[in-house]
């Protein structure tokens, strides 16, 4: 059940806790460029739970995209990344994604770590049929072909999709929808204990994009997977994500429990954010904007990078930028001035205007259909 | 496939649509609803294969016709020349970048529109006029920007150099295709406001097109206007922002709200959608009756056969194209749909 994924007791709770799958300490990635060096991800470290999702949050140009490809030591040439992103799988020692030579990479992806793009369209060969891909992943991984398909089928039936259908299909066949629904069950057939998926849901209608969203949930219950979620858009994420990490000028700038970061955001940028994006259940429509414009990667401000447009920036910020701070309990932030921002920059907005809930069925998960 | 099988597809069909001065309208709908076709032909730009856009009572494709004829060069026999229509209906598109000419520095760009409408106007006029739209909106020092070229703007300054360009028409009604969905999200806001500003100041009426309910809400509440729901190009439900957000009639409209994440009211994992398939069927064959009813929750027999008119059915001027209205109807007497086409495990053709 969906459902209990947000009402898990408090003992699973701390055991979850201390089983990290994924740690990412002081990730670097730079491109060198005519006009100097571009730092397009700094000092990331974050660590991910073994079954949480995290969902990673940023508008365009903050890093959100070089930190999930630095997570599978993706980055496109010529970018350098530096520092350690330490896989710890269920059984077997550690391993430093970012030392692995390509080979013992191509294993790790796919069996242990699976990536989902935001271009679907592209990932599939358009003239090989939708099973030819999946069988051509089972055979150059090594697996049995009969009980490979035999899940294929069942990850595509969980994501809503008739698998005979879509498995003698070509790409071009399918909708946006249902390419996408495909492409997750793809990246799920070596049966991965991690997903990271970069704005997996970007190029769908809205009604497409929640239902994957039910899905990627019911998914997560079944199969026990942790999943990375990179999203721009806040709200899509919210329902999804046990914790929430909110990224500013190629750096993680809070992180904690989902509750923690809508409800008590201690970032000025996230509250600036939550406060510039409309939701429908807003009763004061005093939205507004952010002033100024996200830096250039050359170009990044000295000390705290939101600094420049941040009302609360005192000479300390100009200089110095602030570490990641343990504000409560799962609640992590980068700013000096954290408590002054609550109290400072109110949270416009937040709704009691709550529309009648449309749903046929009240609180069934989405298995329910 | 050749272009001899090409299908007639009706983007749009049979809507009916009045925009008043001083109006915002918002149309919402998924990709393929006709929301962008029903804009473009409210503004003139793209001809209704049947039915009539009129401009203050008088028809558009009428007075093109009637311009457009070497026996007729005095323009039409209306009010209003076509020339007049056409500066009265404009535009802003989704992407700023590619609506700009790359070659022409900002003033260039904004003059071009001034020159060919106002020839009257002095060289020193055009340039205050622009200078102060410039300044209006918050691109100062005016000089500055004038002299740049829109790669050397942000995508929020691109925007609102093209809504300075629709705006020095004075135009009675704008179109914003998608408007603000290209900028950055903490930049969106920031647009609409100006928008909305823009609108007050100087009387324009906007149409806008946009998937995104809480957007259309925004922009619709703040200027008292409404938002209309599209599905397979028809008009479903239009009403105030508080009709259709609060109390949505139209079963799709309530499929619309269902797939609207909402960061202050996170629930308990996500519900089952209210749809029987998650599915949208093609434009190119819409199903008969309702073209609802294949996904429709509450679908019934009557929904197959028969087209539920747009309609007001509580008097309070918001209208609903759906049997459900109207207690009287036939519909409640009609088998339910029910177990037909449950989906999600047999999805339709595309979406």
């Amino acid at each position: 059940m969906a459902a209990e994924t947000h009402s898990t007791n408090p003992a699973t709770m701390d055991t979850r806790q201390n089983d990290v799958i994924i740690e990412v300490r002081d990730a670097n990635v730079s491109f060198s460029m005519d006009r100097g060096e571009s730092r397009v991800l700094r000092d990331a470290n974050l660590t991910v739970q073994r079954g949480e999702v995290l969902g990673v949050v940023g508008e365009s140009g903050s890093g959100k995209s070089m930190l999930a490809s630095a997570m599978l030591n993706a980055v496109v040439h010529p970018g350098q990344v530096d520092g350690e992103v330490i896989y710890h799988p269920q059984n077997g020692d550690p391993v430093d994604i970012l030392s692995l030579s390509d080979k013992e990479l191509a294993k790790l992806r796919w069996n242990e770590i699976s990536f989902v793009i935001q271009a679907a369209q592209s990932a599939f060969n358009p003239t090989m049929t939708v099973g030819a891909h999946f069988e051509e992943t089972l055979r150059a991984h090594g697996e049995d072909r009969d009980a490979g398909m035999a899940h294929a089928r069942e990850l595509l039936s969980d994501l809503y999709l008739e698998p005979d259908r879509v498995l003698g299909s070509h790409p071009h066949e399918l909708s946006g929808g249902m390419k996408q629904r495909a492409l997750i069950a793809l990246s799920l057939v070596l049966k991965p204990e991690v997903l990271v998926m970069d704005e997996p849901t970007a190029a769908l209608d809205l009604l497409m994009q929640r239902s994957i969203i039910g899905m990627l949930e019911d998914l997560q219950e079944k199969y026990d997977l942790t999943m990375v979620f990179v999203t721009h858009d806040m709200p899509l994420v919210t329902d999804l994500a046990d914790r929430i990490g909110v990224m500013y000028a190629f750096e993680m700038i809070e992180i904690g429990s989902t509750d923690n970061v809508l409800d008590n955001p201690s970032h000025p940028y996230t509250r600036a954010l939550l406060n510039a994006v409309p939701n429908i259940s807003d009763r004061d429509m005093e939205i507004r904007g952010i002033e100024g414009r996200s830096p250039d990667p050359v170009n990044i401000p000295k000390g705290c990078t939101f600094n420049p447009r941040c009302p609360l920036a005192t000479k300390e910020c100009e200089v110095n930028d602030p570490d990641f701070r343990d504000i409560e309990n799962d609640h992590e932030v980068a700013c000096f001035h954290w408590e002054r921002a609550r109290e400072d920059i109110p949270l416009v907005a937040r709704g009691d205007d709550s529309h009648s809930e449309p749903s046929t069925d009240g609180n069934g998960s989405f298995g329910g259909l | 496939m050749g272009l001899a099988g090409s299908e007639t597809v009706h983007a749009v069909s049979d809507v009916s649509l009045d925009i008043y001065e001083n109006d915002v309208v918002a149309l919402v709908g998924e990709s393929g609803c006709g929301k962008t076709t029903l804009g473009k032909t409210a503004i003139g730009v793209q001809r209704p294969t049947r039915g009539t856009v009129s401009y203050r009572g008088q028809d558009i494709w009428e007075t093109k016709e009637e311009s457009s004829g070497w026996f007729n060069r005095g323009g039409s026999d209306g009010e209003y020349s076509e020339t007049d229509i056409r500066k009265a209906l404009q535009i802003i598109h989704q992407d700023p970048g590619s609506a700009l000419n790359s070659n022409y520095v900002v003033e260039s760009i904004l003059s071009d529109p001034l020159k060919r409408w106002n020839p009257d106007m002095s060289e020193a006029d055009r340039r205050e006029r622009i200078y102060g739209f410039l300044e209006y909106v918050g691109m100062a020092p005016a000089e500055d920007y004038a002299e740049r070229y829109p790669h050397q703007l942000s995508g929020g300054e691109q925007q609102r150099i093209a809504l300075i360009r629709a705006l020095l028409m004075n135009p009675d009604l704008i179109l914003g295709d998608e408007a603000i969905s290209a900028l950055d999200v903490s930049l969106r806001v920031e647009m609409m406001d100006l928008l909305l500003e823009l609108q007050d100041q100087f009387n324009t009426s906007y149409l806008f097109i946009s998937h995104n309910l809480a957007n259309a809400k925004y922009l619709t509440q703040r200027a008292g206007g409404r938002i209309g729901i599209m599905y397979l190009g028809e008009l479903v439900e239009i009403g105030t922002p508080e009709q259709i957000i609060h109390n949505p009639q139209h079963p799709y409209t309530k499929v619309l709200l269902w797939a609207t994440s909402d960061v202050h009211n996170r629930g308990e994992g996500v519900t089952t959608p209210p749809v029987r398939s998650l599915d949208i069927p093609e434009a190119t064959d819409p199903p008969s009756g309702c073209r609802f009813h294949t996904r429709c929750p509450e679908a019934r027999e009557t929904c197959r056969n028969t087209k539920p008119a747009l309609k007001d059915h509580d008097g309070d001027s918001r209208r609903t194209a759906c049997f459900r209205g109207e207690d009287q109807h036939e519909y409640w007497q009609s088998t339910p749909l029910e177990e037909e086409s449950t989906v999600p495990q047999q999805p339709a053709q595309s979406d």
